[in-house]
């Protein structure tokens, strides 16, 4: 492998994450979903140049999934989802953003450590991109635990995904169907979370999921 | 043609098939004799082909995989000479055991509560002694510990038996746990769990040693090791008096099984020490059972805890035979595993014949309490007759079987001079005085079972209306009685046929005893000791009844009943008879004190006070005082902190997941 198609390739990952962290940075809703568009799309290049470099074509359809869904269909039913509920101007982090990017960073240098320590003798790309793709994960389940209201759970989780579908294609050999079952489900699972985020909010004029416990009578 | 492992595994096969029939049409009336006898028709088979079997060709091996199980294992079965003999341990109770249940089932108000589940019991047991891989094996002891359980429920509506059913299945899941962790110590890193490749393989003296105590935890738990007996004492008499029969006549030997099965045969070479062990807990079980026994006075808990006597007498045997195996003395280890195995199957009469009795003491009277039982001899004659061959028998006096075995267990005792280790020569007398002392106590014991509830006069009204019980269960209780007495007078038969076993995993046997003069038995030489069952049945008759003649012959033959002193007291009713309690008194005063705590305190009414003074007793089960109550504090301390756990909100729990995750990759980063 060439010095440039790695550096293209440790390029487009390590943005990955660099898009993850704003993810963790924005405090609106709207913005929080155009991050994760922008997510999706370096997430689709990343996977297209995979496909390039493995000559593998079947990661170009991966590629297109990510695009078309994840860029493109997922944001903007989450918008118009944030329209319908009126909650586009909610602030809604639950821990402030200065711990959160520092226990970002935190979580970014152990999987950094991890997987370099536990993976000396694979694939120079693969180490990296199993790197990048845990880093990419712990700060989507980041994003969820930092997050009061779920459509920001919804994104994390979302997120988090995009992880491991980088996880999938750093590593040669995955079969296609793996990947659209896996893109199919996360698709399945927004549609079930969106009728959810309806119920809640027809029930509890908020999807602020406190309300729920509040519902339940316990204590935050 | 077809294998004998084979036509074996039909037998649990029918049993369950007796099971789900019993489900089906447990509520009519002929239902109880229908399952019972099918039980008993099965247990007759079972043991005509493994005698078949045995008298064919002991030693030889069958065995068969079937397609369940691990896919990569398979349910493999084995018979060999020591699942024979415990077969035969097992089928023998059985068929007496149904044999009883033919005529002790009918007093059972809610027959469909034990129906399905008897011959699941008996399918369960069969199965753990057929097994040859480790899946096969947990799953039928599972399947015969739950089997077990739902009997000791069938009486649920007391509050008693549910906490007796509450306590066995927790404390049969932890030897569950325990087997389940020593056969994946024992199936090491390959995790072959099949017991061929256990048997090939050698584990470290680390894993031996972890093998052996979860061995002594969890086949200990189920048999009734002290400190892991509480169970027991509560469970057996709970259930009824056939299943109490089978639980502890039976069950406990197979648990026995497993224990001889792994540490014997899977183990391999063991380490000295390992005997020290097992010699210890055997003793120490042995002599608390006995005094635990000697304190009870429900006629059901006391055999329940004489059966913990019992299990350390075999487990003293074995333990000797573990230290002799290991300084490389086969023939002194035959000797003592011959006297443990002898010993299994002489415990499996008479306690099945003895819990046979209090289950027609049970009928009769409707009481377990022997504070209200007394002059049953008048009533129940036969009962009262095999009853005290059973207390003959388990007070181990000759000529019956329980000396026979027991005798050899000191033989085996005696043979520790010859140990190299000094610890083994300081032990071993040690705990043959232990063994002494359980069973003089155990004498004691039952002469106080036999004495209290049937002679004497009666102490309430119930006994008055008492009865014999009906012919089937005469007729199991006189089997096992002749049983007894044939196991007593002609031990070298038994030994003989013992030989396959103790070939197989001593690799050596004790001497060919039926070619002996006068059928005597001799352990190791003729200059050293003997004994002649026969003999000695020969010369007690004859002199008995020569007494008995002289005495009808030149006495009166009027039965006189005079005046009885009343040491003062002008009319002695029943209630000032010696009871239970008092007969065990001078025993409790001497090892109360530390064995139980007891203490006894004297209530002196205030002068002019017109009540009376109280003897007031006070004792403690300091096994369950010191092992359980601070485990179940622990453990309801800790549910009790965690409880809000289940309480959480959605984000908390994700939290908490999270943590959890990040916790591990950290260990995982920093691990060297």
């Amino acid at each position: 492998m060439n010095g440039l198609t790695f550096d293209i390739a440790h390029l487009l990952a390590g943005s990955l994450v660099l898009v993850s962290f704003m993810m963790l940075y924005q405090d609106r809703l709207f913005a929080l979903i155009n991050v994760f568009a922008l997510h999706a799309v370096v997430l689709a290049l990343s996977v297209a140049w995979q496909a390039y470099i493995q000559d593998a074509h079947h990661l170009y359809i991966t590629a297109a999934i990510a695009l078309v869904f994840k860029a493109i269909v997922i944001p903007v039913g989450l918008h118009r989802i944030i329209q319908r509920l009126g909650i586009h101007r909610d602030i809604e982090t639950a821990v402030g953003i200065g711990p959160t990017m520092l226990a970002g960073i935190g979580l970014v240098t152990l999987s950094m450590v991890l997987m370099l320590r536990v993976t000396p003798e694979a694939d120079p790309l693969a180490r990296e991109d199993l790197a990048f793709a845990l880093s990419i994960i712990l700060l989507g389940l980041l994003v969820m635990v930092t997050r009061r209201n779920a459509v920001s759970q919804v994104v994390g989780f979302m997120s988090l995904e995009n992880g491991l579908v980088l996880a999938a294609t750093g590593a040669k050999g995955m079969p296609l169907v793996v990947e659209i079952s896996v893109a199919f489900s996360i698709l399945i699972a927004f549609i079930v979370i969106g009728v959810f985020l309806f119920r809640i909010r027809e029930r509890f004029d908020s999807v602020d999921v406190g309300a729920l416990d509040d519902y339940r009578g316990e204590r935050r | 043609m077809i294998s004998t492992i084979a036509l074996l595994l039909c037998g649990p096969a029918a049993f369950l098939a007796t099971a789900i029939l019993a489900g089906t049409v447990g509520r009519r009336a002929s239902a109880t004799r229908l399952v019972y006898g099918a039980a008993l028709a099965i247990s007759i088979a079972l043991l005509v082909i493994v005698a078949g079997h045995l008298a064919g060709s002991p030693g030889a091996v069958s065995t068969i995989t079937l397609p369940l199980g691990l896919p990569w294992t398979g349910a493999r079965f084995r018979l060999d000479s020591l699942s024979a003999f415990f077969l035969v341990v097992v089928n023998l109770g059985g068929t007496v055991t149904s044999l009883y249940a033919l005529g002790y089932g009918r007093h059972e108000l809610q027959p469909h509560r034990v129906l399905p589940f008897y011959p699941a019991f008996l399918a369960g047991m069969n199965l753990v002694v057929l097994a040859d891989d480790a899946f096969s094996f947990l799953l039928s002891w599972e399947f015969m510990s739950l089997a077990s359980w739902a009997l000791v429920m069938a009486h649920h509506r007391d509050e008693a038996n549910r906490r007796a059913g509450y306590i066995y299945l927790v404390m049969a899941s932890f030897g569950t746990l325990a087997l389940l962790l020593a056969f994946g110590l024992l199936a090491g890193p390959a995790g072959n769990y099949a017991f061929d490749a256990m048997r090939a393989a050698e584990p470290g003296p680390l894993a031996a040693g972890a093998v052996l105590a979860l061995m002594l935890l969890g086949a200990g738990s189920k048999a009734g090791l002290v400190p892991l007996h509480a169970w027991l004492p509560l469970a057996h008499p709970a259930a009824p008096s056939h299943v109490s029969a089978l639980m502890s006549g039976i069950m406990t030997k197979v648990a026995i099984y497993g224990f001889i099965r792994v540490v014997f045969d899977l183990l391999g070479a063991p380490a000295w020490w390992s005997g020290v062990v097992v010699l210890l807990i055997g003793g120490l079980t042995a002599v608390l059972g006995i005094l635990h026994a000697l304190m009870e006075k429900d006629l059901k808990r006391l055999l329940a805890y004489s059966t913990i006597e019992n299990i350390g007498v075999v487990f003293v045997s074995l333990g000797l035979a573990l230290a002799f195996k290991a300084n490389a003395m086969p023939s002194a280890a035959a000797l003592a595993f011959t006297a443990a195995l002898f010993h299994v199957l002489n415990h499996s009469f008479f306690k099945s014949l003895l819990f046979f009795g209090a289950g027609a003491v049970l009928t009769a009277t409707g009481e377990r309490d022997m504070e209200r039982l007394g002059g049953l001899i008048h009533r129940m004659p036969l009962t009262s007759f095999v009853f005290l061959v059973g207390c003959v028998s388990i007070s181990a006096l000759p000529p019956f079987n329980g000396f026979a075995s027991e005798w050899l267990a000191f033989q085996a005792i005696l043979q520790s001079p010859d140990l190299p280790q000094w610890g083994l020569k300081v032990i071993v007398p040690a705990v043959g005085g232990m063994l002494a002392l359980a069973a003089a106590l155990a004498a004691a014991c039952f002469v106080k079972a036999f004495g209290i509830t049937f002679l004497g006069r009666a102490r309430s009204t119930v006994v008055e209306e008492a009865h014999e019980v009906d012919r089937w269960s005469l007729a199991a209780m006189a089997v096992l009685a002749v049983l007894c007495l044939l196991a007593g007078i002609l031990p070298g038969f038994v030994i003989d046929s013992l030989s396959p076993v103790t070939l197989t995993l001593i690799g050596d046997r004790m001497p060919v005893q039926t070619a002996d003069p006068w059928l005597s038995i001799v352990p190791i030489a003729e200059s050293r000791s003997s004994y002649n069952g026969l003999l000695v049945f020969v010369f007690i008759t004859i002199s008995a009844s020569l007494a008995a003649f002289v005495i009808h012959r030149f006495a009166s033959h009027a039965l006189r009943r005079g005046p009885a002193w009343g040491c003062g007291f002008a009319d002695a009713a029943p209630a000032a008879q010696y009871t239970a309690v008092s007969f065990a008194q001078p025993i409790r005063r001497v090892f109360g004190s530390f064995a139980f705590r007891a203490r006894e305190t004297v209530e002196m009414p205030a002068p002019g006070a017109l009540e009376p003074a109280r003897l007031k007793l006070d004792m403690h089960d300091v096994a369950w005082e010191t092992f359980y109550q601070p485990i179940s504090g622990a453990i309801d301390y800790a549910t009790e902190r965690l409880n809000h756990l289940q309480f959480l909100t959605i984000r908390r729990y994700l939290t908490l997941v999270f943590l959890y995750l990040v916790i591990l990759l950290l260990v995982l980063a920093l691990w060297p």
